[in-house]
């Protein structure tokens, strides 16, 4: 009888690969991926530095020049000192100037409202799952019943009640936004509970936050983070759509929805500067964090990849 | 003198190689088969899983779905040669003088359609009738394969009949456009024996009745022993025996076809230790050189390395093996 | 299946009450209705004889009560602006909102089904990773910026359609419709085609994954063993299963649209609800916000309904299964 013989599949070539470096690898695979990482450091680092390379601060009513109002793009400032590379709004303000200075709040905005409602939405979900019973189905509830109403009206009716202002932009963004971390975190942390893992914590007598927070939530991550990406998107959208309607932000801290908004009336006149520049830049923003979202998304998990 | 014309098998498969591209390598699932089937013949064609044997059924009808294909071969129907046939000749031959039976029944019948729906569909795509006329013969086959109360089951949705009900309407379906050749790939492997039985009784009775070829293709050897005029038993990716069931089964040549027929348990061996054959099923990724069987082989020599060619031994019984007949 | 339906009626009557209660109380707790009401210069009297009549000296218990059996009635109280009942303006306006929904969800589905079964259909193909693309542009793309660039190019630069308004209306069962005159259309397609754009993305990828989990099925495969043309077995093997996730989503897409119109039609100035919801925001005219939001509650409640009812409706498995 001849030995057995076992033989495996193509032998793959033996990869020392973390998981991290492993992750690495599938997602730079991914050439639109990259283009959207690019893309969002450029974004972020022109709201960052905006102070440092905006040619002008379109906010100081000092440096304005009425009589450069509505100058189309490239033009020069009527004392030669700078060139309007996007044009001029209707205040003199230069585009670009004022986009940069407009994406930090759009930006700003968005990030806050997210990490907030991740906070919120994952403590929500990962303690309804773990405690169960009544405060799980209560807190599903009301998170199946937010998440059926079209996130717009929520915000709209927030801002009516509590008036304009930019932390009270953040907070209807956050109400809208935690029904999302909530479902996801609950649902992650429905596996886990059923973890050894856990059952060890709770054998240690560990109190349940620590085991919720210290042990649980690293295993959610996942979900949470392709969400978190996405959820971004979504803020920054919402943000520049309520600023757009005008109940948004406020005119001293024009968010790049706002600069859209009051390029409107100018749009009519063939004057589309003022509205398309910031719109572009705000798409750009939009699609480069969806551009890595999506495939975060696909790597971390694969049955959706192509 | 009479000079017969000599009448092309149903089918003949020669040299037939399907493979897969993939991005973890090619995967040979057939690589090298000969067969074939005379009209009103039954051949069993026999192997494990992963030999490739559904493989071969699809590649006759040409079903083979990226990143697999033919890469090599000739199939011939009634002399016809199929891989150079168009894909509107192969649709029509699909399900018409060609009809295939899957395993799974559940999965091969669309669950939001109603069954009358599948099997008109099926009679339209192929004759010029009316959807009255096709209903009628949706019936009449139903009757033909034993279903009770055909009226109802065809207004009926697949999940709402029983798993022997559901292969029977599939062989209804097969049998619809009275096809020249039906490829079976293990019908009653899902099945109850007894109802397997059943099916096995009349699919021969059937294909005696009307002269259409079949092709059986299972794991299970004491299937195809009632059942199979012919024999083929395929490892991995090749044909390694072929021929009358009888001389197969009671003089098997290749030390896999013997491996096969002594692991079966019979009332002789009762009480005894099962004896299986050693080693695993190579992955077709990565196929031994030479004969494939090889590493498993008490046979064994260094003339191995060597892919065996097709001999025939006997009249009419072929083996791929340098040691054939050996004890 | 009867007795899901009323389930599902009583459920939903309990979500409706949930939702006026929140609604009350936040429109008619926050702040002061009657320094809404009253001019600057009114005296005290004149306020406490608007508290009265607004019922707002009574316990709140009791106007809750009186909010609820008026709503019941559909009566909302009077437009702060214009006087006139605030649910009458509502659904004088509503027939403009649902033909621009009605016509975006419909271009949605017929564009972007077909799309999503393409790139389902060979997934690695550069048609197929073009349209994924395409997608991610579709839904990244502010739906508000997206209808300024469709203004500017059509309506400005082009001049070929209207920037805003409906179009000639012709009147059907008393309801007026645009969707019958040519001159409707010019004012339609544009707006629709906004909100069209997210949603047939949205379409697309609902379709896609349907359909990228069907194909490989065996009854995909059988249909093909029995000669059916490709046109059949996509067209009806394939469709009438992705169909049921593709309308639920559309279904519940299209409450979304009627919500979200409210960008659109400011962008368009469309004279749809949401135009009027959002001047009576920023107006402040309560009246008018209430009775919207109790519609629109009333509408997505009955929508999801709807959507669950045709569900069992396509699928026969769970219709078959309710009944057994």
């Amino acid at each position: 009888m001849s030995a057995p013989a076992v033989t495996t599949a193509a032998a793959a070539p033996a990869r020392a690969q973390t998981p991290l470096r492993q992750f690495f690898a599938d997602f730079g695979a991914s050439k639109l991926a990259l283009l959207g990482v690019a893309l969002l450091v450029l974004t972020v680092g022109a709201a960052l530095f905006a102070p440092w390379i905006a040619p002008q601060n379109p906010y100081d009513i000092a440096s304005l020049d009425i009589l450069d109002s509505k100058l189309p793009p490239g033009s020069e400032s009527g004392d030669g000192s700078m060139t309007y590379w996007l044009g001029t709004d209707g205040q003199a303000r230069d585009v670009f100037s004022a986009i940069l200075y407009g994406m930090r709040t759009s930006l700003l905005v968005g990030s806050v409202s997210v990490v907030a409602a991740f906070f919120i939405g994952a403590a929500a979900g990962l303690i309804a799952a773990y405690f169960g019973g009544r405060v799980d189905a209560l807190l599903m509830r009301a998170v199946d019943i937010q998440l059926s109403f079209p996130a717009i009206l929520v915000a709209l009716i927030l801002l009516a009640i509590l008036g304009k202002g930019v932390d009270k932009v953040i907070i209807a963004l956050v109400v809208v936004q935690w029904a999302y971390f909530a479902r996801a975190a609950r649902g992650a942390a429905l596996v886990e509970r059923g973890r050894e893992y856990v059952e060890a914590a709770r054998c240690m007598s560990l109190g349940w936050g620590r085991v919720l927070f210290r042990h649980v939530l690293p295993n959610c991550m996942p979900p949470l983070i392709v969400i978190a990406t996405i959820d971004l998107a979504h803020a920054i959208a919402l943000e520049a759509t309520l600023s757009f309607l005008g109940v948004g932000v406020p005119v001293t801290e024009p968010s790049l929805g706002m600069l859209i908004s009051n390029g409107f009336e100018y749009l009519l006149s063939g004057l589309y500067w003022i509205s398309f520049f910031p719109g572009i830049a705000l798409a750009i923003a939009i699609i480069a964090i969806n551009l890595v979202g999506d495939h975060l998304r696909d790597v971390l998990n694969p049955r959706n990849a192509l | 003198m009479d000079m017969q014309t000599p009448v092309p098998p149903t089918l003949e498969v020669r040299g037939l190689k399907t493979h897969f591209f993939t991005r973890a390598g090619v995967v040979k699932a057939v690589d090298g088969v000969d067969l074939s089937v005379g009209a009103g013949e039954i051949l069993g064609l026999v192997g494990e899983s992963g030999s490739g044997k559904s493989i071969t059924g699809f590649s006759v009808l040409g079903l083979i779905d990226a990143p697999g294909r033919i890469v090599e071969g000739e199939i011939r129907f009634n002399g016809e040669d199929l891989r150079q046939a168009s894909p509107r000749r192969l649709r029509a031959l699909r399900g018409g003088e060609i009809a295939m039976i899957f395993q799974d029944p559940m999965m091969t019948l669309n669950p939001v359609l109603r069954v009358d729906t599948q099997m008109i569909e099926t009679v339209l795509a192929h004759r010029r009738v009316s959807r009255e006329q096709a209903h009628e013969l949706a019936l009449q086959a139903l009757i033909k394969v034993g279903i009770p109360s055909p009226q109802e089951r065809l207004r009926a949705y697949p999940h709402q009949l029983s798993g022997g009900m559901r292969q029977r309407v599939a062989i209804a379906i097969a049998l619809l456009n009275s096809p020249r050749l039906i490829i079976a790939d293990e019908p009653t492997t899902a099945l109850d024996v007894t109802i397997q039985g059943q099916i096995l009784y009349e699919m021969q009775k059937l294909c005696r009745e009307t002269g259409t070829a079949l092709i059986w293709i299972t794991h299970d050897l004491a299937v195809v022993a009632g059942l199979a005029d012919r024999v083929a038993v395929m490892y991995a990716g090749r044909v390694v025996e072929t021929g009358a069931t009888a001389d197969v089964i009671g003089q098997p040549l290749h030390p896999y076809t013997r491996g096969l027929i002594a692991s079966i348990p019979t009332p002789a061996t009762r009480g005894q230790p099962l004896a299986p054959i050693p080693g695993m099923t190579p992955s077709l990724l990565n196929l031994p050189q030479g004969c494939a069987f090889r590493e498993r082989c008490a046979r064994a020599t260094g003339a191995c390395l060597q892919a065996p060619p097709a001999v025939e031994h006997r009249p009419r019984h072929w083996a791929r093996c340098w040691h054939a007949g050996e004890p | 299946m009867l007795a899901t339906i009323i389930r599902r009626l009583l459920q939903t009557l309990v979500v409706l009450l949930v939702m006026s209660a929140l609604v009350f109380a936040g429109i008619y707790l926050v702040g002061d209705p009657v320094a809404m009401m009253a001019s600057p210069e009114a005296t005290d009297a004149q306020r406490e004889a608007i508290r009265a009549s607004l019922g707002l000296d009574k316990p709140l218990p009791v106007q809750y009560l009186t909010f609820l059996g008026q709503a019941v009635q559909g009566n909302f109280g009077n437009s702060f602006l214009t006087g006139e009942p605030a649910m009458r303006l509502i659904i004088e306006r509503m027939p403009a909102t649902v033909e621009l929904a009605t016509v975006a969800m419909s271009i949605s589905v017929l564009v972007g089904v077909p799309l999503g079964i393409a790139a389902g259909l060979r997934p690695t193909a550069l048609s197929s990773r073009a349209i994924m693309t395409g997608s991610v542009l579709g839904f990244s793309l502010p739906n508000f910026w997206v209808g300024l660039m469709l203004i500017m190019l059509f309506a400005v630069q082009l001049g070929w359609l209207p920037a805003s308004g409906r179009g000639q209306t012709v009147s059907v069962l008393g309801v007026p419709l645009s969707v019958l005159t040519l001159d409707g259309w010019a004012s339609l397609i544009l707006p629709a085609s906004t909100i069209a754009l997210a949603k047939c993305a949205m379409i697309v990828r609902v379709t896609r994954a349907a359909a990228r989990e069907s194909l490989p099925m065996d009854y995909i495969k059988f249909a093909r063993a029995k000669g059916l043309s490709e046109k059949r077995v996509l067209g009806v093997h394939l469709l009438k299963n992705i169909l049921i996730p593709v309308v639920t989503v559309a279904g519940l897409e299209f409450g979304q649209v009627m919500a979200f119109a409210v960008v659109t039609e400011t962008v368009f100035s469309w004279p749809g609800m949401g135009k009027l919801l959002i001047d009576s925001i920023i107006n402040l005219d309560r009246p008018v916000v209430v009775a919207y939001l109790m519609l629109i509650v009333f509408f997505l409640v009955m929508l999801n309904l709807i959507v669950d009812i045709i569900y069992t409706v396509l699928d026969p498995r769970v219709r078959l299964e309710q009944r057994a």
